[in-house]
């Protein structure tokens, strides 16, 4: 909560010591030789006002769920938001998921493998996954997938064609199975593949290195033994028993990852079209509008204390002696 | 009944300057219903030789010689047979009990999942064994203790969970490695009779690992000394204790306080520190802290022979025997 | 805890001699490779006017040249060499990549080792604002600050040495906190060592141990950073020979792989470089995690 507040400080504050005019970011050139237009387009947007009562009413309204006007396209912030939240969220959790998939796996395969060659690879591969700028990878990707073997679409996140499945919770996949629309439905997948994985490349790097040393903290632990002395098998010594004791620790990496993501997304829907809060956020940032820089930084605010809640019950869930205490 | 005969058992561990001998040829064995005590000073390489009869030394360790139980060799079982044979047939029992059960697990959990894969057990069968197993270890309320967490119990009553789950699939042998180190005294001697009662109840064979000489004569039958990776001196307890033959077993002896010893007489403590397993000493590894040294002993390692119907020892000079 | 106190278990690493460090970090062929790698990039950096056989800003041959004999990586859309605008792009990204890093470990050391000392209320500001910025993805507010500064290289770097500062704050506090009061500096003390002496012989190597592997893979992450805000035409400004740019050229035409690609594999290339030495680096600092060591535990 303070942390919300803090942000919306911040973003503010920020948005305010910055030398940049948002009258001359948004006018035009002919408005901006307009003394009466710059004065009015102000008192439109409170800025006439002082710095600490702008931010008094900037708080009322966010309480009241307003989060202001665009300066841009003169819509209102939340609907900006709702309209491209969904996008980034079907993109992003779906590339988490493979992303924790593949990583938490490696990871352990990793571990088990200590020091053998397939150790070493990983360690090559994984370390390689966090060294690859998204945006090249998006290119190349793009270049080899869809402008070479044309075997998955490009950008979008449907094909010109195909008209987006009944709203309901605006994610095109989730939607299009609902309304039992199959094509869309594979339409819309298609389309999200290639930047999801992209998106995800990064964070494989991550958790496989993270998941690793974790696994490899436990597996030395006495307890570890005792289930190998009991004669549990090795497949479920190492899920049940020693990836339960790591998953603290691969939990709060999966936390980093929803961060990477949002960086991430700023840069692969630049490339993929993809209409989204990541491309949102650098068109506001570029055009300095400052509801809307506002609007989505709260938006990611809320998004790091929403997952940091999560990460912090799952702890609980997870370990017993957190639960108690 | 014989049920394990260890023969010419030797370990090598790998550290980062090559490998290290750390068990260094070493027979005995377990007879049904016995209580086999193997004691020596830490790093005298006693649970390094009992992690190798369960093949749960770290990887790298190379490990010779035979262990054989049921008319099988331990050491060379393949994985399948390795895993049916371990908490069914031989059961293992730790040091520290508050690290040895997984913490974020219930003890009805660590307690019933080995039943149900070695004997295929159903969830119901499993947790009524588990209930008695809690009952005869004499937890009380086994009902609630079954649905708990070990951070929820004392050390005494984790190392009791610990029995338990190492009984839980009846086995012929169990392992148990400084199971009373970590407790305090009173727990110690409640753990201690708990072992006493189940070898007597159920024939239970019991290798009990201690370097405490006075656990060892209130409870074993027959006790083994190691040092630096050999039996220096076996034989049946009480004998063993009140006429120890070698030096290092009579200056084990000396170095414990007696409670009816005359007042101001002062302990005795062992010269020098035991061997590293990197540098030991050539010929028999104790001469450099034994009185009785002489020149020979430094040049041919003494092997383990019999000196009477049940005793054996590693020391030509035997400084001690009967005359 | 329980009050008893377990007799410790066996560890069977009580029998490895400790060797140095920095002699066992650069024997792992992933540090040798990284010292390649990241060498022979200073180098171009440095020599780049020596090595580029043209131009990157003329306009020397027809747009769009494939790679070939006299265009080793092709030619751009307004025919300059991508070969020569490569190699120049070091010269920006790895000195650029270094500052930064220098300012945010300069920045973030010392209010780190500020706030940990004095600790209060101090301690809580400094925190608090590490906190909030990294509520941030670090490139949400660069470019926020970029754009409100005006897109140009001095802001971008101003704007990561914000967002990057508070990694290095909270290393530091924690050192601090830790090795203040740790065992070892006291009995160094106890054993005749003044506290000055203390300080540089077993705290400071202790806290630069942590500090310099965090900064190794910090010069990767701000290659990444720099090269992707000048990716959104946040940073470098056309036509300086940037890499993230010069991927950006590369979307615009991407039938013609070559423009996007070079730039790309640059980038790539320094950072996986910064990235092995700062793993390599931690290995040797941190045996626990080793993947090249041990092996004493199952």
């Amino acid at each position: 909560m303070l942390l919300g507040v803090g942000i919306t400080f911040v973003a503010f504050c920020l948005t305010n010591i910055v030398p940049g005019d948002p009258a001359a970011a948004n006018l035009g050139q002919r408005a901006i030789e307009d003394p009466a237009a710059v004065a009015a387009f102000r008192h439109h947007y409170g800025l006439d006002k002082p710095l600490p009562e702008q931010y008094g009413i900037y708080l009322w309204h966010i309480v009241h769920g307003d989060l202001g006007q665009s300066e841009q396209n003169h819509d209102a912030v939340t609907h900006d938001l709702g309209q491209f939240i969904p996008a980034t969220a079907e993109l992003a959790l779906l590339s988490i998921f493979v992303a924790v998939v593949v990583g938490v796996g490696l990871g352990v395969i990793a571990a088990v493998r200590r020091n053998k060659l397939t150790d070493h690879v990983l360690r090559v591969v994984s370390l390689g996954g966090v060294s690859m700028p998204t945006f090249w990878i998006a290119l190349v990707g793009l270049y080899v997938f869809f402008f070479r073997l044309n075997w998955l679409p490009g950008t979008g996140r449907l094909d010109p064609v195909v008209s987006p499945p009944p709203h309901l919770t605006g994610l095109f996949t989730v939607d299009a199975l609902a309304a039992g629309q199959w094509s869309t439905f594979w339409n819309a997948f298609q389309h999200l593949v290639l930047p999801s994985l992209v998106l995800a490349a990064s964070n494989i790097g991550l958790l496989t290195r993270y998941t690793r040393s974790a696994v490899l903290e436990v597996i030395s632990n006495d307890y570890v033994r005792s289930a190998r002395a009991k004669g549990m098998p090795g497949h479920t010594v190492i899920l049940r028993h020693v990836l339960r004791a790591a998953l603290p620790t691969v939990i709060t990496v999966i936390g980093l990852a929803f961060a990477n993501v949002m960086t991430g997304a700023v840069l692969v829907e630049n490339i993929f079209s993809w209409p989204g809060i990541g491309q949102y956020a650098y068109r506001s940032a570029t055009t300095l509008d400052l509801p809307a820089i506002m609007g989505v930084s709260l938006f990611v605010a809320v998004v790091y204390i929403t997952v940091n809640f999560i990460v912090d019950v799952l702890y609980g869930v997870i370990d017993p002696r957190i639960r108690l205490a | 009944m014989t049920l394990l005969r260890v023969e010419d058992l030797r370990v090598r561990l790998p550290t980062s300057s090559g490998p290290v001998t750390i068990v260094d040829g070493v027979d005995y064995q377990v007879e049904q219903g016995q209580v086999f005590g193997v004691a020596g000073e830490s790093g005298s390489g006693k649970t390094i030789s009992v992690l190798a009869l369960m093949q749960l030394l770290p990887q790298g360790a190379q490990v010779d010689g035979r262990a054989l139980y049921d008319g099988r060799d331990l050491l060379s079982l393949g994985p399948r047979a390795l895993q049916q044979m371990r908490g069914r047939d031989i059961a293992m029992v730790f040091q520290d009990p508050l690290t040895s059960l997984h913490p974020m697990l219930s003890i009805g959990k660590q307690l019933t999942e080995h039943v149900r894969v070695h004997e295929d057990a159903s969830r119901d069968v499993a947790k009524r064994r588990a209930i008695e197993l809690l009952e005869e270890v004499r937890i009380p309320d086994p009902e609630q203790a079954f649905h708990s967490f070990p951070h929820q119990f004392s050390g005494g009553m984790r190392q009791r969970v610990a029995i338990a789950i190492a009984l839980a699939c009846r086995p012929k042998v169990l392992i148990a490695d400084e199971p009373t180190t970590a407790l305090d005294v009173t727990v110690q001697a409640g753990i201690l009779r708990l072992l006493d009662r189940l070898r007597r109840e159920n024939g239970l064979a019991v290798i009990l690992i201690t370097h405490d000489l006075g656990v060892m004569s209130s409870i074993a039958d027959h006790v083994s000394i190691f040092y630096a990776g050999r039996i220096v001196e076996s034989g049946p307890t009480r004998e063993l204790l009140t006429k120890p033959r070698h030096p290092y077993t009579r200056a084990l002896i000396d170095a414990l306080p007696h409670p009816e010893a005359e007042e101001g007489s002062e302990l005795v403590a062992i010269g020098g520190s035991p061997p590293t397993p990197r540098a030991r000493p050539d010929g028999c590894a104790f001469h450099p802290r034994c009185a009785y040294a002489r020149e020979s002993c430094e040049l041919s390692v003494p092997s383990l022979v019999p000196v009477s119907d049940s005793r054996l020892l590693a020391c030509p000079i035997d400084p001690l025997g009967p005359r | 805890m329980s009050a008893q106190a377990p007799a410790p278990p066996i560890r069977l690493r009580v029998w490895q001699r400790r060797r140095p460090v920095v002699g066992k970090a650069w024997r792992h062929p992933l540090a040798i490779v990284g010292l390649v790698l990241a060498g022979a990039w200073i180098v171009i950096a440095i020599f780049a006017p020596l090595i580029a056989p043209h131009d990157p800003l003329a306009q020397t041959a027809s747009s769009f040249a494939h790679p070939g004999w006299h265009h080793l990586f092709g030619t751009d859309e307004l025919g300059r060499d991508v070969l020569s605008r490569v190699l120049f792009g070091a010269r920006l990204s790895i000195p650029l990549a270094l500052l930064l890093v220098s300012l945010a470990l300069l920045i973030g050391g010392t209010l780190g080792a500020v706030a940990g000392y004095f600790g209060g209320i101090l301690d809580t500001v400094v925190m608090r604002a590490s906190d909030l910025v990294f509520a941030f993805p670090a490139i949400i507010l660069a470019m926020v600050v970029t754009a409100a500064l005006g897109p140009s290289v001095r802001n971008a770097v101003l704007a990561l040495v914000i967002v990057s500062w508070p990694s290095y704050a909270r290393v530091v506090r924690g050192l601090v906190l830790s090795t203040g009061d740790s065992e070892y500096v006291a009995s160094a003390r106890l054993l005749g060592s003044s506290a000055r002496r203390a300080l540089l012989r077993e705290v400071l190597p202790n806290v630069l141990g942590p500090v310099l592997v965090l900064a190794t893979l910090d010069l990767g992450n701000a290659v990444l950073l720099l090269s992707g805000l000048s990716f959104l035409g946040l940073g470098a400004q056309p036509p300086t020979p940037e890499w993230g740019a010069g991927v950006a050229e590369g979307t615009q035409y991407f039938q013609y792989w070559w423009i996007g690609t070079f730039p790309g594999i640059a980038i790539f290339t320094v950072v996986l470089a910064f990235n092995f030495l700062g793993d390599s680096l931690r290995d040797a600092l941190d045996p626990q995690s080793s993947w090249s060591h041990g092996g004493d535990a199952e």
